[in-house]
């Protein structure tokens, strides 16, 4: 256990060195100073007389920075004064053959790259190419007219995922070795076990049913866990923002679509395309609103994850932010806002308990959702029958009473 | 804090916010109003009270999602 623990410390030691190496290789600058900039902003004491202290603008731009897939894995940063902690990461561009470099070469959107005779420039965190190496896009420009190769780079977003990946990987391939020695798995295999066994009998059972949730039951196991270890991944310090990114959603709503569409059984298109038991001129109404019907489950879910984790961060983010924003905004005394910070920070504790229940609920929720939908393709049911015998007893009571 | 000019643009899409939020807040409501009526009335079937209540409110949740990012 104790090793354990070792383990993790070392990683973590390595990281933040490896990151830290990395800024002051580019920028030659000590962590600490980088700590002093960020009090004196607080303060206002970076900016020159006449200029405007819009704290505001900068909290919205970091908000909007972090809502976005970068090419960096970053910890910190302080734009305005080029200091940067963080990790470059690979680049993959398809551009008349594949080019793989270091993001390193951008130096943060600061230089235009050189590569095999072409020229990329990073312009808030997308890749164009450009002219020469003095073309540079302006930066007020937000959707310039440049060639945009065709852009396949590990992200931060792909390293969160991958990370995610190797996390489920090793927690439960540690759990599977158990069970060869043992039938009670020990250490964190106990926190695991119910929580498998739940999704099992809480999600997939009832809803798909005791005699077909087999087939199903690795998916909906692989996209709880990837969902709920994405969403914690998001509360730590690491900055990522995997589920919060409308991409990953649409990647994992459209898993739900393919499984539920090619697992879908006659029953499930007759209801779509024929709906039984009712008048002929309705079924054709039925069909577009039906088929219209499999494409907004999905679509459902891959909004309400993205929608939920982006408010999760915007809030934290937000609050965080109010502290500085009431400080150079508001101009109110030291003692109040010292009041101020303490408040919202304690607030901001309080949210980030809340994020800690969202994290779980949208898991839950996305594989709950999936297993009914799934439940509903593939369900066995004698509805026709149903349905006559319910018209002939309607007709019964009509002719009863007319 | 800035001029009022500048904030008149996005009035429209702040009561806008405002509204989904009142009517996704009677939503809810209503939702764990019932489900609580109901467990209350028959403790033994919680759970299935509880799943019924957390897919209908995920429903409402996206509906709300959903109208406020189109907004």
């Amino acid at each position: 256990m104790f090793t354990a623990y070792l383990k993790t410390a070392f990683f973590a030691l390595a990281f933040i060195a490896f990151a830290k190496a990395n800024a002051q290789d580019h920028h030659e600058r000590q962590l600490t100073e980088g700590e002093q900039i960020i009090f004196d902003e607080v303060d206002g004491g970076e900016y020159g007389e006449g200029d405007p202290v819009n704290t505001k603008t900068e909290v919205d731009n970091f908000i909007a920075h972090h809502l976005q897939d970068s090419h960096y894995l970053t910890l910190f940063e302080k734009a305005d004064d080029h200091f940067f902690v963080s990790v470059p990461l690979p680049v993959l561009l398809w551009d008349n053959g594949l080019r793989v470099f270091m993001s390193s070469v951008f130096h943060h959107g600061e230089e235009i790259a050189e590569i095999d005779g072409n020229y990329y420039q990073l312009h808030h965190s997308k890749i164009y190419k450009v002219n020469g190496p003095e073309d540079f896009i302006p930066a007020d420009v937000h959707h310039p007219e440049n060639v945009k190769p065709f852009d396949i780079s590990i992200t931060k977003n792909v390293v969160t995922a991958l990370l995610v990946g190797l996390i489920i990987f090793l927690i439960f391939g540690a759990l599977a070795k158990q069970y060869k020695k043992r039938s009670i798995p020990k250490g964190f295999g106990r926190v695991l076990e119910p929580l498998v066994i739940y999704v099992r009998d809480e999600i997939a059972k009832p809803n798909i049913g005791e005699q077909k949730y087999r087939r199903f039951i690795g998916f909906l196991l692989t996209v709880f866990f990837f969902i709920w270890i994405a969403n914690l991944l998001g509360l730590t310090p690491l900055g990522t923002n995997l589920t919060g990114n409308i991409a990953v959603t649409v990647g994992l709503a459209l898993l739900t679509y393919l499984i539920t569409t090619f697992s879908a059984n006659k029953d499930y298109w007759k209801h779509i395309f024929w709906m039984p038991g009712v008048h002929w001129v309705m079924k054709i109404f039925f069909i577009p609103i039906e088929l219209l019907g499999t494409l907004t489950k999905p679509f459902a879910l891959l909004v309400r994850l993205y929608a939920n984790i982006t408010a999760g961060h915007v809030v934290l983010f937000t609050l965080l932010g109010a502290i500085t924003v009431a400080k150079t905004d508001l101009s109110i005394g030291t003692g109040a806002s010292v009041g101020f910070g303490i408040f919202y920070f304690i607030l901001a504790i309080f949210i980030t308990l809340i994020e800690l229940l969202v994290a779980f609920l949208q898991a839950y929720i996305f594989t709950l959702l999936s297993a009914l939908f799934i439940g509903m393709a593939v369900a066995e049911h004698d509805h026709p029958e149903h349905a006559h015998a319910e018209e002939d007893d309607i007709d019964e009571v009509r002719e009863r009473f007319v | 804090m800035q001029g009022t000019e500048d904030i008149a643009p996005l009035i429209p899409t702040i009561v806008g916010a405002g509204l989904i939020a009142i009517g996704a807040g009677i939503g809810l409501g209503m939702i764990g109003g019932k489900a609580m009526e109901a467990i209350a009335r028959q403790p033994e079937a919680a759970g299935k009270i509880q799943t019924a209540m957390i897919i209908i409110a995920a429903l409402l949740e996206g509906f709300a999602f959903a109208a406020l990012l189109l907004g």
